[in-house]
């Protein structure tokens, strides 16, 4: 029941806050909105027993990436309404619609693989020797996930690099 | 009324949607990085639930790479947009169409 009530308090705080990201005219409101977005998704993942994740989301979103974003919408110092020129062959609601058309099938996808009965039992999780979410996250990431996890690190420092290139004025 | 996965799945699929309405409706550059940040969200927040419901871990360390991912889309494409404003004085991606044949 606690379970309930809080999932869909948060799921219309998220698609409501999410809605306001794309609909508000001015841009740092919608970062504001954006940075409630993802505190709503944490709290999300802590409904959902992902403890680290939740942590992640607060200091890499909310912390790291909007205050990224926050410090572009004040460098990006606008003179006119970004929204003012239009290109003629742009056609919104054709896009709208389309978007509409996507939603519709990804809920007929949802609806429909839920309502049938799973035919196969799911394969259990490897044992892991450590208890904890945090314990067993870094267990995967170290042992079966060790490759991918450098990669994601050289391809942090590549976009870090990549970053300051684009944004120097002349190298 | 219990929530099941497919909650979950449903609540993703909205997000997911809220975003791609916003890269296909707005025209500011800024807005549509967002609206790809809350995309990658809707993703996240699936896999987290059906880590949950699978009881398998996995889906969690896929959404740390997510997580990665992100960070670097938004560090490199913020950069573009800034190198771009230097040269164009302009976010509205209708203007920025000098790559366009």
């Amino acid at each position: 029941m606690v379970e309930t009530i809080v999932f869909y308090t948060l799921s219309a705080l998220i698609l409501g806050l999410g809605v306001a990201v794309i609909t508000t005219p001015n841009t740092v409101h919608s970062v504001l909105f954006l940075v409630m977005n993802f505190l709503c998704v944490a709290v999300i993942y802590v409904v959902l027993e992902a403890e680290f994740l939740a942590v992640i989301q607060v200091l890499v979103y909310a912390g790291g990436i909007v205050v990224l974003y926050l410090f572009v919408v004040m460098l990006v110092n606008l003179k006119r309404d970004p929204e003012a020129h239009q290109d003629p062959r742009r056609l919104s609601l054709v896009g709208l619609a389309l978007a509409g058309a996507v939603l519709l099938e990804l809920a007929g996808i949802v609806v429909y693989s839920y309502s049938r009965e799973p035919s196969a039992p799911v394969a259990a999780a490897a044992a892991s020797p450590v208890q904890g979410n945090v314990e067993q996250i870094g267990w995967l990431l170290y042992t079966d996930y060790l490759i991918p996890f450098e990669v994601a690190s050289v391809l942090l420092l590549v976009a870090m690099v990549g970053a300051i290139v684009l944004a120097k004025r002349e190298l | 009324m219990e929530i099941t996965p497919a909650h979950y799945a449903l609540l993703s699929a909205a997000l997911f949607i809220i975003g791609v309405v916003g890269v296909l409706v707005r025209r500011n550059i800024i807005i549509i990085f967002m609206s790809i940040e809350l995309i990658l969200n809707a993703v996240n927040i699936n896999l987290v639930a059906n880590a949950r419901h699978l009881e398998n871990l996995v889906g969690q360390v896929f959404v740390v790479f997510v997580i990665a991912v992100a960070a670097a889309e938004a560090a490199v494409g913020l950069g573009i947009l800034l190198a771009f404003f230097r040269n164009k004085e302009t976010v509205n991606i209708d203007e920025m169409n000098v790559m366009r044949w």
